[in-house]
């Protein structure tokens, strides 16, 4: 999985049906190190988060393995907000700092 | 399947039902020189690993089976340790 921060949502009537009413967000990717780069993904959310998280998504078949998105043309899905991780005991990133 | 180092670890409460109780680690990629090789990224630990482990990990939708539940968002699990690896005649590791 890979950690990213959800800097917006997008919306689109028109689409596949198939895609149903999920909620679609727009995520920055952050390294592990919590430095943004250029590039971002469109995720389907399973676990509620919202603009300004800080969240891990799963990307390629692995995303239809909810029950949210399963039998979807999705490979990118939301399925956790982190709270905080550490690289060798030091935090690189807490939730309640942010 | 891949070589990593474990880095760091990850905590979110917040997360998918079927995750209750998985760890979250950091690992960082490793190559047959024994170099860091690619992206620091996030996996499931099937196995009671921590920082500083050199482990065996498995990307794709068949990290989701390394997981108690296997229906599960996952595309990243360890799922060993390494005790010996041999590359071009190195140790690596």
């Amino acid at each position: 999985m890979l950690i990213g921060k959800v800097v917006g949502s997008v919306v689109a009537t028109r689409k596949d049906e198939k895609l149903g009413h999920q909620k679609l967000l727009l995520v920055q990717v952050h390294d592990h190190t919590n430095k943004p780069k250029e590039q971002y993904v469109v995720a389907i959310d399973a676990v509620g988060s919202g603009p300004g998280d800080m969240v891990l998504y799963a990307t390629g078949s692995s995303a239809r393995q909810t029950t949210i998105t399963e039998g979807r043309p999705c490979d990118a899905v939301i399925m956790a907000v982190v709270d905080s991780w550490d690289l060798g005991g030091d935090n690189v990133y807490e939730k309640w700092k942010s | 399947m891949h070589l990593a180092r474990v880095v760091g670890r990850l905590v979110a409460t917040q997360q998918y039902e079927g995750l209750r109780g998985v760890p979250l680690q950091l690992i960082q990629p490793i190559d047959d020189d024994g170099a860091d090789s690619g992206d620091v990224l996030v996996a499931c630990a099937a196995i009671s690993s921590g920082p500083g482990d050199f482990v065996q990990w498995i990307d794709g939708r068949e990290a989701a089976l390394a997981c108690p539940e296997s229906f599960v968002p996952v595309d990243a699990a360890i799922i060993g340790w390494v005790e010996q690896a041999i590359a071009h005649h190195q140790r690596l590791g």
